[in-house]
Protein backbone atom coordinates (compact mmCIF):
# COMPACT_ATOMS: atom_id res chain seq x y z
CA UNK A 1 0.00 0.00 0.00
CA UNK A 2 1.24 3.31 -0.87
CA UNK A 3 0.92 6.21 1.14
CA UNK A 4 0.76 10.21 1.31
CA UNK A 5 3.70 11.57 3.86
CA UNK A 6 2.85 15.03 5.29
CA UNK A 7 5.02 18.14 5.28
CA UNK A 8 4.15 20.69 7.62
CA UNK A 9 4.87 24.28 7.53
CA UNK A 10 9.00 25.17 7.51
CA UNK A 11 9.49 21.20 6.77
CA UNK A 12 11.13 19.17 3.94
CA UNK A 13 10.38 15.46 3.15
CA UNK A 14 11.52 12.36 0.61
CA UNK A 15 9.77 9.43 -0.47
CA UNK A 16 9.80 6.90 -3.29
CA UNK A 17 6.88 6.25 -5.50
CA UNK A 18 4.79 4.73 -5.44
CA UNK A 19 4.37 6.75 -2.02
CA UNK A 20 2.93 10.76 -2.31
CA UNK A 21 3.92 13.86 -0.45
CA UNK A 22 1.61 16.19 0.61
CA UNK A 23 1.28 20.23 2.17
CA UNK A 24 -1.65 21.21 3.21
CA UNK A 25 -3.12 25.42 3.05
CA UNK A 26 0.37 27.02 1.22
CA UNK A 27 -0.28 30.36 1.45
CA UNK A 28 2.34 32.81 0.89
CA UNK A 29 4.71 29.93 1.23
CA UNK A 30 6.17 28.00 -1.62
CA UNK A 31 5.81 24.64 -2.09
CA UNK A 32 8.25 22.86 -4.39
CA UNK A 33 8.33 19.87 -5.72
CA UNK A 34 11.00 17.56 -7.08
CA UNK A 35 11.68 14.19 -8.54
CA UNK A 36 14.31 12.11 -10.45
CA UNK A 37 11.55 10.40 -12.79
CA UNK A 38 14.56 7.39 -13.26
CA UNK A 39 14.72 6.83 -9.63
CA UNK A 40 11.38 8.05 -9.31
CA UNK A 41 12.54 9.52 -6.01
CA UNK A 42 10.73 12.50 -4.83
CA UNK A 43 10.90 15.23 -2.66
CA UNK A 44 8.56 18.31 -0.98
CA UNK A 45 9.65 21.73 0.62
CA UNK A 46 7.21 23.62 2.18
CA UNK A 47 9.29 26.89 2.75
CA UNK A 48 8.67 30.27 4.20
CA UNK A 49 11.16 32.93 3.65
CA UNK A 50 12.96 33.33 0.75
CA UNK A 51 16.56 34.31 2.07
CA UNK A 52 18.47 32.54 5.43
CA UNK A 53 21.54 34.94 4.81
CA UNK A 54 19.60 38.06 5.58
CA UNK A 55 17.80 36.47 8.73
CA UNK A 56 20.72 36.73 11.86
CA UNK A 57 18.59 34.83 14.22
CA UNK A 58 16.19 31.57 14.29
CA UNK A 59 18.43 30.20 11.75
CA UNK A 60 18.00 26.71 13.49
CA UNK A 61 15.27 25.04 11.21
CA UNK A 62 17.15 24.66 7.57
CA UNK A 63 13.95 23.95 6.00
CA UNK A 64 12.06 27.44 6.57
CA UNK A 65 14.10 29.16 3.56
CA UNK A 66 14.06 28.87 -0.01
CA UNK A 67 17.64 28.50 -0.58
CA UNK A 68 18.78 26.19 2.58
CA UNK A 69 15.87 24.30 2.36
CA UNK A 70 16.02 23.24 -1.51
CA UNK A 71 19.48 22.02 -0.96
CA UNK A 72 18.81 20.20 1.94
CA UNK A 73 16.11 18.56 0.03
CA UNK A 74 18.12 17.43 -2.77
CA UNK A 75 21.06 16.45 -0.84
CA UNK A 76 18.32 13.97 0.98
CA UNK A 77 16.81 12.84 -2.03
CA UNK A 78 20.74 12.15 -3.47
CA UNK A 79 20.70 9.87 -0.34
CA UNK A 80 18.39 7.97 -1.69
CA UNK A 81 19.43 7.47 -5.16
CA UNK A 82 18.21 10.11 -6.92
CA UNK A 83 21.09 11.97 -9.26
CA UNK A 84 20.53 15.59 -9.69
CA UNK A 85 21.54 16.27 -12.94
CA UNK A 86 18.32 14.40 -14.35
CA UNK A 87 16.20 15.90 -11.41
CA UNK A 88 13.07 18.36 -12.67
CA UNK A 89 11.20 20.48 -9.97
CA UNK A 90 7.09 21.86 -9.73
CA UNK A 91 6.42 24.33 -7.46
CA UNK A 92 2.69 26.39 -5.77
CA UNK A 93 1.96 28.62 -3.21
CA UNK A 94 3.63 32.06 -3.05
CA UNK A 95 0.38 33.74 -2.58
CA UNK A 96 -0.59 37.62 -1.47
CA UNK A 97 -3.13 36.57 1.24
CA UNK A 98 -4.28 39.62 2.38
CA UNK A 99 -4.71 43.05 -0.32
CA UNK A 100 -2.20 45.20 1.73
CA UNK A 101 -0.06 42.92 2.81
CA UNK A 102 2.41 44.35 0.03
CA UNK A 103 2.66 47.64 2.30
CA UNK A 104 4.39 46.24 5.09
CA UNK A 105 7.98 46.72 4.60
CA UNK A 106 8.97 42.91 6.28
CA UNK A 107 5.66 41.29 4.44
CA UNK A 108 6.61 43.32 1.22
CA UNK A 109 5.22 40.79 -1.27
CA UNK A 110 6.52 37.75 0.96
CA UNK A 111 4.89 35.40 -1.48
CA UNK A 112 6.36 36.63 -4.70
CA UNK A 113 9.73 37.17 -3.48
CA UNK A 114 9.50 33.65 -2.44
CA UNK A 115 8.50 31.91 -5.67
CA UNK A 116 11.21 34.24 -7.41
CA UNK A 117 14.14 32.91 -4.87
CA UNK A 118 13.03 29.27 -5.55
CA UNK A 119 13.42 30.05 -9.18
CA UNK A 120 16.79 31.45 -8.46
CA UNK A 121 17.95 28.69 -6.42
CA UNK A 122 17.10 26.12 -8.70
CA UNK A 123 18.31 27.83 -12.01
CA UNK A 124 21.83 28.01 -9.84
CA UNK A 125 21.63 24.51 -9.25
CA UNK A 126 20.43 23.06 -12.79
CA UNK A 127 17.43 21.55 -11.72
CA UNK A 128 14.92 22.74 -14.20
CA UNK A 129 11.02 24.14 -13.13
CA UNK A 130 8.69 22.09 -15.46
CA UNK A 131 5.16 23.92 -13.85
CA UNK A 132 4.13 26.29 -11.64
CA UNK A 133 1.19 27.69 -10.01
CA UNK A 134 1.64 30.55 -8.12
CA UNK A 135 0.65 33.90 -6.95
CA UNK A 136 -2.90 35.29 -6.90
CA UNK A 137 -4.57 35.24 -3.84
CA UNK A 138 -5.56 32.19 -2.59
CA UNK A 139 -4.44 29.16 -0.23
CA UNK A 140 -3.40 25.28 -2.16
CA UNK A 141 -3.11 22.07 -0.49
CA UNK A 142 -0.84 20.28 -3.07
CA UNK A 143 0.09 16.53 -3.39
CA UNK A 144 2.97 15.27 -5.32
CA UNK A 145 3.66 11.44 -6.95
CA UNK A 146 6.95 11.04 -7.82
CA UNK A 147 5.64 7.72 -9.96
CA UNK A 148 4.00 10.12 -12.67
CA UNK A 149 5.27 13.79 -11.62
CA UNK A 150 1.87 14.83 -10.98
CA UNK A 151 1.53 17.96 -9.07
CA UNK A 152 -2.24 17.81 -8.01
CA UNK A 153 -3.23 21.60 -6.48
CA UNK A 154 -6.40 22.19 -4.62
CA UNK A 155 -7.76 25.29 -3.25
CA UNK A 156 -11.19 26.53 -1.89
CA UNK A 157 -13.92 26.62 -4.23
CA UNK A 158 -11.48 25.92 -7.16
CA UNK A 159 -11.44 22.44 -9.31
CA UNK A 160 -8.42 20.46 -8.62
CA UNK A 161 -5.51 21.29 -11.18
CA UNK A 162 -3.05 19.19 -11.99
CA UNK A 163 0.43 20.48 -12.99
CA UNK B 1 17.58 50.33 23.78
CA UNK B 2 18.64 50.28 20.59
CA UNK B 3 21.56 47.89 21.18
CA UNK B 4 19.02 44.77 21.73
CA UNK B 5 20.35 41.89 19.84
CA UNK B 6 17.44 39.44 18.19
CA UNK B 7 18.93 36.56 20.37
CA UNK B 8 17.99 39.34 23.03
CA UNK B 9 14.42 39.82 22.04
CA UNK B 10 13.78 36.06 21.53
CA UNK B 11 14.59 35.59 25.40
CA UNK B 12 11.56 37.02 26.56
CA UNK B 13 9.62 37.97 23.54
CA UNK B 14 6.53 35.09 24.20
CA UNK B 15 6.36 36.49 27.57
CA UNK B 16 5.64 39.64 27.24
CA UNK B 17 3.01 38.90 24.22
CA UNK B 18 1.57 36.97 26.00
CA UNK B 19 0.42 38.83 28.80
CA UNK B 20 -0.79 41.29 26.33
CA UNK B 21 -2.38 38.90 24.81
CA UNK B 22 -4.13 37.72 27.73
CA UNK B 23 -5.11 41.65 28.37
CA UNK B 24 -6.28 42.15 24.94
CA UNK B 25 -8.36 39.33 24.51
CA UNK B 26 -10.77 40.18 27.49
CA UNK B 27 -11.27 43.48 26.21
CA UNK B 28 -12.22 42.69 23.17
CA UNK B 29 -15.01 40.42 24.58
CA UNK B 30 -16.28 42.92 26.04
CA UNK B 31 -16.45 45.17 22.93
CA UNK B 32 -17.69 42.01 20.90
CA UNK B 33 -20.85 41.62 23.52
CA UNK B 34 -21.62 45.12 23.14
CA UNK B 35 -21.75 44.78 19.44
CA UNK B 36 -23.85 41.71 19.36
CA UNK B 37 -26.02 43.21 22.48
CA UNK B 38 -25.81 40.27 24.18
CA UNK B 39 -24.20 38.23 27.59
CA UNK B 40 -21.17 36.91 25.88
CA UNK B 41 -19.17 34.48 28.37
CA UNK B 42 -15.26 33.66 27.65
CA UNK B 43 -12.81 31.13 29.30
CA UNK B 44 -9.73 32.63 29.95
CA UNK B 45 -7.56 32.91 26.77
CA UNK B 46 -5.05 30.13 26.69
CA UNK B 47 -1.99 30.99 25.17
CA UNK B 48 -0.13 28.40 22.89
CA UNK B 49 3.62 28.59 21.84
CA UNK B 50 3.90 26.23 18.85
CA UNK B 51 5.89 24.87 16.20
CA UNK B 52 5.04 26.11 13.17
CA UNK B 53 4.41 22.31 11.48
CA UNK B 54 1.64 22.14 15.05
CA UNK B 55 0.14 25.07 14.05
CA UNK B 56 -2.55 23.87 11.53
CA UNK B 57 -3.54 21.03 14.35
CA UNK B 58 -5.01 23.27 16.56
CA UNK B 59 -7.38 24.50 14.23
CA UNK B 60 -8.97 21.54 13.03
CA UNK B 61 -6.12 20.90 10.91
CA UNK B 62 -4.33 23.20 7.85
CA UNK B 63 -7.59 23.02 5.78
CA UNK B 64 -10.12 24.19 8.15
CA UNK B 65 -11.91 26.68 6.65
CA UNK B 66 -11.50 30.13 8.44
CA UNK B 67 -12.34 33.74 8.34
CA UNK B 68 -9.23 36.08 8.97
CA UNK B 69 -8.84 39.51 9.63
CA UNK B 70 -5.35 41.36 9.24
CA UNK B 71 -4.27 44.47 9.98
CA UNK B 72 -1.20 46.52 10.82
CA UNK B 73 -0.37 48.50 13.70
CA UNK B 74 0.83 52.06 13.55
CA UNK B 75 1.77 55.18 15.72
CA UNK B 76 4.31 54.72 18.46
CA UNK B 77 4.82 50.90 17.58
CA UNK B 78 4.55 49.10 14.55
CA UNK B 79 3.78 45.83 13.24
CA UNK B 80 0.51 43.88 12.87
CA UNK B 81 -2.34 41.93 14.10
CA UNK B 82 -4.84 38.77 13.07
CA UNK B 83 -8.10 37.56 14.30
CA UNK B 84 -9.62 34.33 13.05
CA UNK B 85 -12.41 32.57 13.37
CA UNK B 86 -14.03 29.39 12.32
CA UNK B 87 -16.17 29.20 9.46
CA UNK B 88 -19.07 28.06 11.14
CA UNK B 89 -18.54 30.65 13.86
CA UNK B 90 -17.76 33.53 11.02
CA UNK B 91 -21.27 32.69 9.73
CA UNK B 92 -22.86 32.49 13.11
CA UNK B 93 -21.59 35.73 13.92
CA UNK B 94 -22.46 37.56 10.21
CA UNK B 95 -25.99 36.46 11.21
CA UNK B 96 -26.06 37.70 13.72
CA UNK B 97 -24.66 41.08 13.41
CA UNK B 98 -26.82 41.58 10.39
CA UNK B 99 -29.71 40.78 12.68
CA UNK B 100 -31.18 37.76 9.70
CA UNK B 101 -31.18 40.04 6.98
CA UNK B 102 -28.62 37.96 5.13
CA UNK B 103 -30.14 34.07 3.68
CA UNK B 104 -28.39 30.92 5.23
CA UNK B 105 -25.20 30.16 2.87
CA UNK B 106 -24.88 33.90 1.95
CA UNK B 107 -23.10 35.00 4.75
CA UNK B 108 -19.66 34.73 2.48
CA UNK B 109 -20.59 37.50 0.01
CA UNK B 110 -20.53 41.03 0.20
CA UNK B 111 -22.44 42.70 2.56
CA UNK B 112 -21.66 39.59 5.03
CA UNK B 113 -17.81 39.79 4.59
CA UNK B 114 -18.28 43.70 4.67
CA UNK B 115 -19.99 43.03 8.89
CA UNK B 116 -17.17 40.47 8.95
CA UNK B 117 -14.34 43.12 8.51
CA UNK B 118 -16.00 45.50 10.48
CA UNK B 119 -16.84 42.93 13.55
CA UNK B 120 -12.78 42.32 12.82
CA UNK B 121 -12.23 46.24 12.87
CA UNK B 122 -13.99 46.60 16.02
CA UNK B 123 -12.54 43.84 18.24
CA UNK B 124 -8.87 43.70 17.32
CA UNK B 125 -9.57 47.59 17.60
CA UNK B 126 -10.56 46.91 21.40
CA UNK B 127 -7.13 44.78 21.81
CA UNK B 128 -5.47 47.63 20.71
CA UNK B 129 -7.06 50.13 22.94
CA UNK B 130 -6.21 48.30 26.12
CA UNK B 131 -3.40 47.70 24.72
CA UNK B 132 -2.21 51.57 24.31
CA UNK B 133 -4.04 51.78 27.76
CA UNK B 134 -1.65 49.79 29.21
CA UNK B 135 1.75 50.58 27.66
CA UNK B 136 0.74 54.51 26.95
CA UNK B 137 1.44 54.23 24.09
CA UNK B 138 -0.15 55.76 20.71
CA UNK B 139 -1.04 52.64 18.76
CA UNK B 140 -3.45 53.27 15.69
CA UNK B 141 -4.65 50.04 13.53
CA UNK B 142 -4.42 50.61 9.50
CA UNK B 143 -7.77 49.25 8.18
CA UNK B 144 -8.29 45.73 8.10
CA UNK B 145 -8.38 43.47 5.34
CA UNK B 146 -10.39 40.27 5.28
CA UNK B 147 -10.05 36.83 3.91
CA UNK B 148 -11.84 33.28 3.74
CA UNK B 149 -9.61 30.57 3.16
CA UNK B 150 -7.66 27.19 4.56
CA UNK B 151 -6.21 27.80 7.89
CA UNK B 152 -2.83 27.07 7.01
CA UNK B 153 -2.27 29.45 4.46
CA UNK B 154 -4.33 32.30 6.42
CA UNK B 155 -1.40 31.22 9.41
CA UNK B 156 1.67 31.32 6.94
CA UNK B 157 0.94 35.37 6.82
CA UNK B 158 1.46 35.78 11.00
CA UNK B 159 4.20 32.87 10.67
CA UNK B 160 6.29 34.50 7.92
CA UNK B 161 6.73 37.25 10.38
CA UNK B 162 7.34 35.11 13.66
CA UNK B 163 9.78 33.21 11.19
CA UNK B 164 11.80 35.82 10.95
CA UNK B 165 12.66 35.89 14.69
CA UNK B 166 12.69 31.92 15.46
CA UNK B 167 11.00 28.79 14.63
CA UNK B 168 7.58 29.29 16.96
CA UNK B 169 4.43 31.22 17.07
CA UNK B 170 2.64 32.43 19.78
CA UNK B 171 -1.29 32.28 19.39
CA UNK B 172 -4.17 33.55 21.57
CA UNK B 173 -6.73 31.47 21.91
CA UNK B 174 -9.73 32.80 22.94
CA UNK B 175 -13.43 30.62 23.62
CA UNK B 176 -16.11 32.62 24.18
CA UNK B 177 -20.47 31.29 23.75
CA UNK B 178 -23.31 33.37 23.31
CA UNK B 179 -25.84 30.62 22.35
CA UNK B 180 -23.34 28.63 20.57
CA UNK B 181 -19.54 28.08 21.46
CA UNK B 182 -17.13 30.36 19.13
CA UNK B 183 -13.26 29.87 19.05
CA UNK B 184 -11.40 32.57 18.01
CA UNK B 185 -7.93 33.59 18.05
CA UNK B 186 -5.56 36.28 18.27
CA UNK B 187 -2.22 36.70 17.04
CA UNK B 188 -0.25 39.66 17.75
CA UNK B 189 2.93 40.77 16.42
CA UNK B 190 4.93 43.69 16.90
CA UNK B 191 8.12 44.73 14.88
CA UNK B 192 11.12 44.30 16.70
CA UNK B 193 12.03 47.47 17.03
CA UNK B 194 8.56 48.14 19.20
CA UNK B 195 9.68 44.84 21.20
CA UNK B 196 11.45 47.23 23.05
CA UNK B 197 9.09 50.15 23.70
CA UNK B 198 6.42 47.42 24.91
CA UNK B 199 8.92 46.76 27.17
CA UNK B 200 10.18 49.99 28.13
CA UNK B 201 6.76 51.23 28.53
CA UNK B 202 5.98 48.24 31.02
CA UNK B 203 8.33 48.94 33.18
CA UNK B 204 10.28 46.31 32.35
CA UNK B 205 13.90 46.03 32.01
CA UNK B 206 15.34 45.55 28.80
CA UNK B 207 17.90 43.46 28.15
Amino acid sequence: MSEIIKVGMADLKTCLSPDGLTTLGLGSCVGIAIRDPMTKVGGLAHIMLPDSTTIKNGYQNIAKFADTGIVELVAQMEKLGAKRSRMVAKIAGGATMFAFQGQSSIMGQVGQRNVDATKAILKEMNIPLLAEDTGANYGRTVIFYPETGEFHIRAVGKQESII
Amino acid sequence: MGDMTLEQVTENYYDVLKELGNIGAGNAMTALAQMLQCKVDMKVPQVKLLEFSDVGDMMGGEEQIMAGVFLGVEGDITGSMMFMVEEESARHLIQKITMGMLPQGAEFEEMGLSAMKELGNIITGAYLNSLSTLTNLKIYPTPPALTVDMAGSILSVPAIQFGIFGDKILLIQSQFYDEVELDGYFILIPDLESYAKILTALGLPVV
